[in-house]
């Protein structure tokens, strides 16, 4: 079956799939203690308060347990001394695509980063390794005084806006990889959205894994001031290594009054990362935050992105897609919680456990007390593809008091036989019938993603079905 | 733990393998955690309100005979046992149908030794509650014991009655129901408390289906409001048999109920219903498991809650779905009535799936009754507070709908209605 089928597909499954050697200008070395915090922050020139942050946060990442008391037992695996917390081709996001190393560039090039440069796109940061070594924002953006860097320039640059809310949303001590996060990120963006600013163009950053048990921790931090609107594209690909990396981002977003931001990722880090992200946004009054999140690749996946809706009419939205092929575990879902008058959300999930792939979904809805007109509306659909293949749903959802409205459904089901032989009769292979099938399954959640991100996604759903069946 | 007060009482009628089993459990209950706040078993519950200490064995009931006439339930029913702070009261079992076993567990331990080992609190205890389990093993004086041989049907269904009396009296209510082949039967346990005391009871009941058989299960809970209470079920369905059980629960301060179907034959099914009209600062705190362990099985889960005053509801179910067990159709459903703001619903629903070829549905939905049904109601003259009840009232009285047994229907209808006052 799936010797028919591969003709049919247009990627070559070796992007991504390759490593250059590199001369790392900083390496803080293997093992976490505080000699490496303070190493980071030396090679960074972090201001005191961020290296208080960061010995801070270290401390509660050792106090805090492993979650595996509801998690994956997988986590065991990841052997902190083992892991390199630090690593950077140099100091200075580089301006110009001259001036970019050759051996940096290379790797861009296998992923396409000129030619999306040429395309519409507003502005690139492509992250290679833990600093950016390219940015680029298109002078549109710019002279309407959007503020998109790398998040040590911003923190350097515009610290009257970052101080304000870096780790506002996120605290430190929200879980154990929040505070590893919160020790010893370095990379990420930092964008701030003028009054009243609407960018037309999606932001777009790429990030990349390239060193054997490296982990990378980038922070994120989106301001949207009033009235404004943002798109943020993140997506990844990593190269494949023998030994497991680590993946540890915290995302934070900000909505004032009236602001809109979505944020949308393609997951598709190799087989061997654990991807453990926090990402929340808030949101004030009238604000929206949405959340797109595809994820295909890597071993273990956890991640709940959620919304805080702090102000009266508030709204949050999580769309997800989660693929589990063999050996993976896509461990994802949302949290909703509503913290202001008619404040609604919607969070709809559809996950496809292929081989011996698990897909779970995870939620959290909650309406405190004396809240009135709050809304929230769950679905989550799973699909089954081998018989060995696994899905689990766990939400939790707590309402207190009347006025308020909840709903949860979530359903699992298979590929109808009749779908398939439906396309059979018409001449269309097993396999490429149940690539379609599945393509059907999340058909109306890919559309919400930017044309070039659902065609992405589709060829990689087709790319992932290749010879699951038959 | 629980101080025994009589402790001779404790072995009366039992075998003293029994006795030792008993020992070995009092000391599994002490070595095992009590539940912590990271034990996702016990995620949303109010640990301080589970607490067992300062609760005694309960001594003999002060008027049994009172107890007993005031054991009613169901019209007509096929045997009648009547328990009082541990100790059976009142037997009547003389109109059932030859072979049919109705008796004290402790006189079923001596004469069908072969049967209770192999039932008796055979499953595992996976909920959460595995250390309640225990202390209900260490303690338990009495219960019932109803055998129903192959191919026999009982018309009308088995009454048990458990009462508590006593400032902080403990009770160890168990019901043990083993259904033989093609056999059909109906069983009720009634809970109720006979004064306001704070009180403990920790109730067990297992439900045995061989191939074919069919049993509706009724928990019908009425404790005092002061009591605390576990009532741990498992219901295992082999072959083609199909398992009804319901759990009302109309009292207690904080009750945990833990209720665990276990498909193991195909064909097998298994309906799962609750019933649970809260107000006050009343919590309830339920945990269920849908097992599928065999192919073409199916289950069919229905939790009811209204909440009213500073109540408080809990409910965490799971599907799971083995890997083999193909063609499982299970559907579960948890629904929140909030009638106040000061109520709290939390809703867990989960599926664990392990097999390809399923349905398997799951929903949660927590609202409050719409302004457009009351509004046409007062329209027709009925006045708000009557509107809300009748509303109440209907929305527990469209499961009753699915219960099999007209009279057990009935009896639990008009009870309903009684105590919402419509």
């Amino acid at each position: 079956m799936s010797t028919e089928t591969k003709p049919d597909i247009a990627i070559d499954r070796s992007v991504g799939d390759f490593s250059y050697d590199v001369d790392y200008a900083y390496d803080a070395g293997v093992g976490l203690t505080e000699a490496t915090i303070n190493y980071i922050s030396d090679v960074k020139g972090d201001p005191e308060w961020i290296r208080q942050f960061r010995l801070d946060a270290y401390k509660k990442f050792l106090e805090k347990p492993m979650p595996t008391n509801w998690a994956s037992r997988d986590l065991e695996n990841i052997i902190f001394e083992n892991i390199r917390y630090y690593l950077a081709q140099g100091q200075q996001p580089k301006r110009s695509w001259d001036d970019v190393p050759e051996e940096v560039k290379r790797t861009f090039e296998r992923l396409g980063i000129p030619e999306q440069e040429r395309k519409f796109l507003a502005g690139v940061e492509a992250q290679f390794d833990s600093e950016a070594a390219y940015s680029n924002i298109k002078a549109a953006v710019g002279e309407q005084g959007v503020i998109f860097v790398g998040s040590t320039e911003g923190l350097h640059k515009h610290p009257e806006i970052f101080r304000k809310w870096f780790g506002k949303v996120i605290p430190t001590g929200d879980n154990k990889f929040s505070a590893l996060n919160s020790a010893v990120f370095s990379g990420g963006s930092f964008i701030y959205v003028p009054p009243g600013v609407k960018v037309k163009h999606p932001l777009q950053a790429y990030f990349r894994i390239n060193a054997e048990s490296f982990g990378q921790f980038e922070r994120t931090l989106i301001i949207a001031d009033e009235g404004s609107e943002v798109m943020y594209m993140e997506g990844c690909t990593a190269p494949k290594f023998e030994t497991a990396t680590l993946h540890s981002a915290v995302v934070e977003l900000v909505a004032l009054k009236g602001a809109k931001i979505q944020y949308i990722t393609v997951q598709n880090w190799s087989p061997n990362v654990f991807n453990l992200v926090t990402k929340r946004g808030l949101a004030m009054e009238d604000a929206e935050v949405k959340w797109i999140d595809c994820n295909i690749g890597s071993r273990l996946t956890m991640k709940y992105p959620g919304v805080v809706m702090k102000g009266r009419r508030a709204r949050g939205e999580v769309i997800s897609i989660a693929l589990a092929g063999d050996g993976q575990h896509q461990d994802t879902g949302a949290k909703m919680i509503h913290a202001a008058d008619e404040t609604t959300s919607n969070i709809v999930s559809k996950s496809i456990s292929l081989g011996s792939g698990r897909a779970t979904y995870r939620g959290m809805v909650h309406v405190p007390r004396h809240l009135k007109g709050c809304k929230n509306n769950t679905e989550c659909d799973a699909l089954l593809i081998n018989s060995h293949s696994r899905t689990d749903t766990y939400p939790a959802i707590t309402v207190r008091g009347q006025g308020n409205a909840c709903q949860h459904e979530a359903s699992v089901s298979q590929i109808s036989e009749e779908q398939i032989f439906y396309m059979q009769q018409r001449g269309i292979p097993e396999g490429a019938a149940m690539s379609l099938a599945v393509n059907g399954f999340v058909n109306d959640l890919v559309q919400q993603f930017p044309m070039e991100y659902s065609v992405e996604l589709k060829r990689l759903i087709e790319l992932e079905m290749e010879g699951s069946v038959g | 733990m629980i101080a025994t007060m009589t402790p001779e009482k404790h072995s009366a009628g039992w075998p003293a393998w029994f006795t030792d089993e008993q020992a070995r459990a009092a000391a599994e209950y002490e070595a095992l955690p009590a539940p912590t706040r990271r034990d996702e078993a016990w995620r949303f519950a109010d640990l301080k309100a589970v607490s067992t200490d300062g609760f005694v064995e309960a001594g003999d009931a002060s008027d049994p005979a009172a107890l007993v006439v005031a054991s009613t339930g169901v019209p007509a029913p096929a045997a009648r046992l009547v328990f009082a702070n541990n100790r059976l009261v009142h037997s009547d079992v003389a109109g059932l149908p030859a072979g049919v076993i109705v008796k004290p567990l402790e006189q079923a331990a001596r004469e069908h030794p072969e049967i209770f080992r192999e039932f008796f609190m055979a499953q595992p205890v996976e909920l959460g509650s595995a250390k309640f389990a225990a202390l209900h093993r260490a303690k338990v004086h009495t219960g019932a014991f109803v055998h129903v041989p192959a191919g026999i049907r009982l018309e009308a269904p088995v009454e048990i009655f458990h009462w508590v009396e006593g400032e902080r009296a403990s009770i160890f209510p168990h019901t043990l129901v083993v259904c033989g082949n093609n056999s059909s039967a109906g069983v009720v346990d009634h809970f109720r408390s006979a004064d306001g005391a704070p009180a403990c009871a920790c109730a067990v009941n297992d439900l045995h289906l061989s191939p074919g058989a069919a049993l509706t299960y009724a928990a019908v809970q009425d404790w005092s409001p002061e009591t605390l209470a576990f009532h741990l079920n498992s219901t295992v369905v082999d072959r083609d048999a199909r398992a009804t059980n319901l759990a009302a629960n109309f009292g207690g301060r904080f009750v945990r109920g833990e209720s665990l179907s276990r498909l193991v034959g195909e064909g097998s099914r298994s309906e799962m219903f609750s019933i649970n009209p809260l107000g006050g600062t009343r919590q309830i705190d339920q945990r269920t498991l849908q097992d599928h362990a065999a192919p073409n099985a199916s289950s069919d889960l229905l939790y009811l809650n209204s909440l009213d005053g500073a109540s408080r509801s809990i409910f965490a179910g799971l599907i799971k779905v083995q890997t083999g067990a193909h063609r499982t159709d299970a559907y579960q459903k948890v629904r929140n009535l909030i009638l106040s703001d000061e109520a709290e619903a939390n809703s867990m629903p989960g599926l664990e799936i392990l097999a390809d070829d399923v349905r398997c549905t799951h929903g949660a939905t927590s609202g409050e009754i719409s302004e457009d049904e009351l509004f046409y109601l007062a329209a027709r003259g009925i006045p708000r507070d009557l509107g809300r009840r009748l509303i109440v009232n209907g929305f527990f009285q469209t499961l009753l709908e699915r219960l099999g047994d007209p009279a057990l229907r009935e009896w639990l209808s008009a009870s309903i209605a009684r105590r919402m006052g419509v």
